[in-house]
């Protein structure tokens, strides 16, 4: 049993990886956060904590969401018991400048105002320790693009929810090609129409059907850039 | 608390069959199946040309207890409205059942009215003001009926009172400016994932009881999304849908062949006073004991 108590406050820094790894796995986010303020207390790197407990509890999730073991509430409060304690790590994690796993913009394309699916990926992304950027719903091309110019992100997302706005993606590409930051970022698609047919058709970089493979997704076209592209 | 408004009755036809829509009466089951979204095979069949597979999924919405048939034929880059037309004209050859024409393409909308031999039901409009432009004079063209969601260009509203302001909106521009009757538009309250959100049925329910209230008309939504992304969806749909009833949802677009929900429907009907002296259900029970034997 690792769950903090007041009573006893002496955890090992062992038991508080193990503890914010079990508690965020079921989503306990008042105890994620005390572990996490204790963790820092006893001069824990918040890399650490989140390279060591947070992020591989999130994986974890996501491997069980994907065997049908985990369903989507569970996956919803694991990932914001985790991003209470990266409100608390993120300036930290600044400070020591640890690379980030990534910066990832997102949006509802135009003529289209559905978001709960989004919102669900937005969530895994941030509990797999990506920097979220959400322009919300009806981004039209060119907020797209200056988003981009603005905030420099890894991956641009487009959602959508409707045939008739998925045409929006081939929008969104011409647009970036347009303005020149086509290659500058990468790519991917979703949303409860779309098939990996549909993004290679509009040119998308990627594709995944939920939001626990976006998240394996994403990281794996940023290692494979990063890989290609030496920093 | 004011009187609240005349039920009002939507009639659909197919070329020899009627179905009715309405408060106090049995519920429409809107069989959903023949919709290739998230068929990776179907999409394939269809993208081939291939509309085979249209008739298997006909048989078992007649057979599980459908009223009306959903035809859905959105598989990216393909011809839709002509997978569309030739998918209504292979379903009219099999059944008589009415059918709910489901599109979010205008041009497959209008080819697919154009050719239904009867008086569809058209899925869906919505409150944004393009949308009412483009599908309503179809709607009226042909005179259809129209499913309509209370959302807008901006958001699809969580709070009740905006979704009666849409709906408001919907059934005024649908009367006014089209001369469409109210009994012929069917309100789809938004029935969202509970399981992004466990308050966001009470909205719903609450949605409908002030729409049955304050409009007197006809309500459907997608059984389904109610338990998206939860383990054992058949119960959740069983006891959904009964909820609803009781707060004036009078159809649903459902996969009719899942015993569990539909004899959950059956069961309400039965004992909300839709189906008198119980002679639907002692008449299934029945057909299932002959089977059976």
């Amino acid at each position: 049993m690792t769950s903090p108590n007041q009573s006893s406050p002496q955890l090992t820094p062992e038991e508080i990886l193990q503890g914010l790894y079990d508690d965020t796995l079921v989503g306990n986010a008042p105890h994620v956060l005390e572990l996490t303020h204790k963790g820092l207390e006893l001069d824990m790197e918040p890399q650490t904590l989140l390279f060591d407990a947070l992020i591989p509890s999130l994986e974890e999730v996501g491997a069980r969401f994907e065997r049908g073991d985990f369903f989507v509430p569970e996956m919803l409060i694991a990932g914001r018991a985790m991003a209470g304690a990266m409100e608390l790590l993120r300036p930290l994690l600044a400070e020591t400048g640890v690379e980030t796993i990534g910066k990832f913009l997102m949006g509802t394309v135009k003529g289209d105002v559905h978001d709960i699916g989004k919102n669900l990926v937005n969530i895994m992304l941030e509990g797999a320790g990506f920097e979220v950027i959400d322009l919300g719903v009806q981004v039209a091309p060119e907020k797209f693009v200056a988003a981009i110019e603005e905030h420099q992100p890894d991956i641009v997302g487009f959602s959508a929810f409707l045939t008739t706005t998925m045409p929006m993606f081939k929008a969104n590409m011409n647009a970036l090609e347009k303005s020149g930051v086509r290659d500058s970022v990468i790519v991917m698609v979703g949303g409860a129409p779309v098939t990996q047919e549909y993004a290679d058709a509009v040119g998308a970089d990627g594709y995944a059907p939920d939001a626990s493979a976006c998240v394996k997704k994403a990281k794996a076209l940023i290692s494979d850039r990063r890989s290609k592209v030496p920093a | 608390m004011s009187t609240p408004a005349a039920p009002l009755e939507t009639v659909l036809r197919s070329a020899s069959r009627e179905v009715v829509i309405g408060h106090g009466r049995r519920f429409c089951l809107i069989g959903e199946r023949i919709n290739p979204t998230g068929r990776r095979i179907f999409q394939e069949q269809l993208r081939a040309d291939d509309l085979s597979a249209i008739e298997r999924d006909v048989h078992a919405q007649v057979a599980g207890g459908a009223d009306v048939l959903d035809i859905n034929m959105g598989v990216p880059l393909t011809d839709e409205a002509d997978l569309l037309v030739r998918a209504i004209r292979m379903v009219q050859g099999l059944t008589d059942l009415p059918i709910c024409i489901d599109s979010s393409v205008v041009e497959a909308l209008a080819a697919g009215l154009a050719a239904y031999d009867g008086r569809a039901l058209v899925n869906s409009v919505t409150a944004e003001d393009e949308r009412l432009a483009q599908i309503l004079p179809l709607v009226k063209k042909h005179d259809a009926a129209v499913i309509a969601l209370p959302n807008d260009e901006h958001e699809i509203p969580m709070e009740v009172e905006k979704r009666l302001e849409l709906t408001e909106k919907i059934i005024r521009v649908a009367t006014t400016e089209y001369g469409i009757a109210a009994a012929d538009i069917v309100i789809d309250p938004l029935a969202m994932p509970i399981g992004a959100d466990t308050s966001t049925l009470m909205t719903t329910l609450e949605t409908m009881r002030r729409i049955r209230h304050d409009f007197g008309v006809n309500m459907t939504c997608g059984a389904s999304n109610v338990s998206f992304g939860m383990p054992d969806r058949h119960s959740l749909g069983a006891t959904f849908l009964p909820m609803a009833m009781l707060s004036g949802l009078t159809s649903a677009i459902m996969d009719a062949r899942t015993p569990q929900i539909v004899n959950a429907v059956k069961a309400a009907d039965l004992l909300l006073d839709h189906d008198e002296w119980g002679t639907a259900w002692i008449a299934a029970h029945r057909a299932r004991r002959d089977e059976s034997a």
